[in-house]
């Protein structure tokens, strides 16, 4: 009875998320004007330059602000929680303090300091990882606060001092590791968003792939859904190779 | 057999805020010796390890190790192997790349740190349990993996800060027992931290015991137990009664006895002798002013605990083949053995 109840919520749940799913590939696979299947809405994703461009903007967007957060934040929530407790507090508000400003005012906000950004990186899209670091803080500082809690950060980064390790190997090599399914939720959630981002991108003038999707919308449906279901899928991929990965170190 | 080296701490201070943990405490280590450091919570002994270790600084005083001044090395740089009260093997590796790390950490080849890794595995029994992670071993096994740990990399100096702590009793003096004949065979210098003191009086060469922040004593255990030299040591080493003394010329009158007093004794009149239980005699009389209150029975000893004439209770540890003999409500004469006794002012 019980399994009976089990499967049947399974596919209750399963139905209502993919159906959506179903749907997006259903009409992006469609030939409006001769009826039947066709793959061209699919092919557009690498035939048609600026969404191709936009498609690799927003990967390599997705990548440099995973690796800045990284390097930004693990470092310094550890430091804090070694060396300096009583700052704690004052990190966790900075990091969270993103989520309470809206996009449009850290738009309008960071108008003169990406003056200065693009007039020494230039007016590459790729800029905008600076202000995605920021984005991702609140998300990224929750996932690594949680798995630094879990383990006893000071003895096991005092261990590995007392074996002659700096405070290199003993993040890399130590605590990285055991921290690594809060590092790969932090890293997962940043390109989830980072993915998902419009409003600072379309504000700022920058080609990203969420932009490219709504200006291909105005004119090509179907290529516009492909785009949204592709990004979809491979947010899809990313999370079940986050649990998979996170289950097998549990394991062992 | 790796020949150890001398240890000197002179005059350490640690001041946090308005606490101080450490007070001028000066120590030194002979090479090789297994050095205890005894005392209540609070007392300063897990500071004093901490700054020989580099984990925390001193707010004055030095540090030398083989006659290196090392106060301003940082922890990674001063070649000490530690085990800690908490477990603190790494989870995301097993018990032998555990006791590798060290060894890689210092760029040692892959075939020399696994054969120094799993001979320092052999030597704490441990060989068979090389490949499992920190989560598959017992208590026990992880602190003496962490011992391994510790002396794969040849320290010059072994700490330990209340590594046994966590376990239970019974693997608690197994493992004991362990890490003295471990220390003795490779033979490094060891300072041992532990509010334990049968822990500390059972493996130590020398005992120390601290009390706020400073060194009460350090002497062979045997010795800090007969010869307390501070009423502090007395109390806190070994139980103790509270009897009232007079003194005259070296000899107190106590409970209807005289004995010789020890050193830092008060000179003459009236004072407080501290008294061990095993010091105590229990005589059954029927004639007695004594009485016996209850018997606990503790295996090979048992505890009597007798009511003096004046009320106080008084207790005396005897053999359980001895102490058979007493029913609570007998009326016993209660006596002192001839020994030494400290008498501090009432």
């Amino acid at each position: 009875m019980r399994t009976l109840s089990r499967g049947a919520l399974w596919l209750v749940f399963g139905l209502f998320f993919l159906f959506p799913l179903y749907a997006m590939a259903d009409f992006s696979t469609r030939n409006l004007i001769h009826g039947g299947r066709t793959g061209a809405a699919w092919a557009n994703l690498f035939t048609d330059e600026a969404l191709y461009q936009a498609i690799i903007t927003s990967l390599l967007l997705a990548v440099l602000t995973v690796v800045a957060m990284l390097v930004v934040l693990v470092p310094t929530m550890i430091w804090v929680r070694l060396r300096t407790p009583w700052a704690r507090g004052l990190v966790e508000f900075l990091c969270l303090l993103p989520l309470t400003i809206p996009a449009l005012v850290i738009v309008v906000g960071l108008k003169n300091v990406y003056l200065w950004v693009t007039y020494l990186l230039g007016e590459s899209a790729l800029t905008l990882a600076f202000v995605y670091v920021v984005v991702v803080l609140p998300f990224a500082y929750r996932a690594l606060d949680a798995a630094l809690s879990a383990i006893d950060l000071q003895t096991l980064a005092e261990a590995a001092r007392s074996l002659g390790a700096g405070w290199t190997t003993t993040i890399l090599r130590v605590l990285v590791p055991n921290i690594a399914s809060g590092v790969l939720s932090a890293a997962f959630i940043s390109v989830a968003v980072v993915l998902g981002e419009y409003t600072i991108a379309s504000l700022s003038g920058f080609e990203t792939l969420q932009v490219q999707i709504v200006a291909i919308g105005k004119s090509d449906g179907p290529t516009s859904v492909a785009a949204s279901l592709a990004v979809l899928l491979f947010g899809f991929v990313l999370l079940l190779g986050l649990s998979l990965l996170t289950r097998r170190r549990r394991r062992t | 057999m790796t020949t150890g080296v001398a240890v000197e701490l002179t005059d350490l201070t640690r001041v946090y805020g308005s606490v101080r943990a450490l007070d001028g405490l000066t120590l030194h280590i002979e090479p090789g010796e297994f050095v205890a450091l005894l005392g209540p919570s609070g007392c300063g002994k897990t500071t004093a390890l901490r700054i020989l270790a580099g984990l925390d600084e001193a707010t004055s005083g030095t540090v030398s190790v083989g006659g290196r001044d090392v106060t301003s090395v940082p922890a990674n740089k001063r070649d000490m192997g530690m085990v800690f009260q908490a477990y603190s093997l790494f989870p995301h590796l097993t018990a032998l790349q555990n006791v590798e790390f060290g060894l890689k950490v210092r760029g040692r080849e892959r075939a020399k740190r696994t054969a120094r890794a799993s001979e320092m595995l052999e030597l704490v029994g441990l060989s068979a349990h090389m490949d499992k992670y920190a989560s598959e071993l017992s208590g026990g096994q992880q602190q003496r993996v962490a011992l391994a740990r510790a002396l794969a990399i040849q320290p010059s100096v072994l700490l330990l800060d209340e590594p046994l702590s966590a376990l239970d009793a019974k693997v608690r003096v197994q493992l004991r027992d362990e890490i003295r004949r471990v220390q003795l065979e490779v033979g490094t210098t060891t300072l041992f931290v532990t509010h334990d003191q049968e822990e500390a009086l059972a493996v130590a060469d020398r005992v120390g015991v601290m009390s706020q922040g400073r060194l009460e004593q350090i002497a062979p255990p045997a010795q800090v137990y007969a010869d307390p030299a501070t009423p502090f040591v007395a109390e806190f080493v070994g139980l103790n009664n509270k009897v009232p003394a007079d003194v005259a010329s070296g000899r107190a009158r106590l409970l209807g006895t005289e004995v010789a007093t020890l050193e830092g004794s008060i000179a003459s009149g009236a004072g407080t002798a501290l008294l061990r239980p095993e010091s105590v005699t229990v005589t059954a009389d029927a004639a007695g002013t004594s009485t016996v209150k209850s018997v606990a029975f503790l295996g090979p000893i048992s505890r009597v605990y007798v009511a003096l004439a004046d009320g106080a209770v008084i207790d005396a540890q005897l053999s359980s083949a001895q102490a058979r003999v007493f029913e609570p409500g007998a009326a016993v004469t209660v006596g002192v053995e001839q020994t030494r006794v400290l008498v501090v002012p009432s």
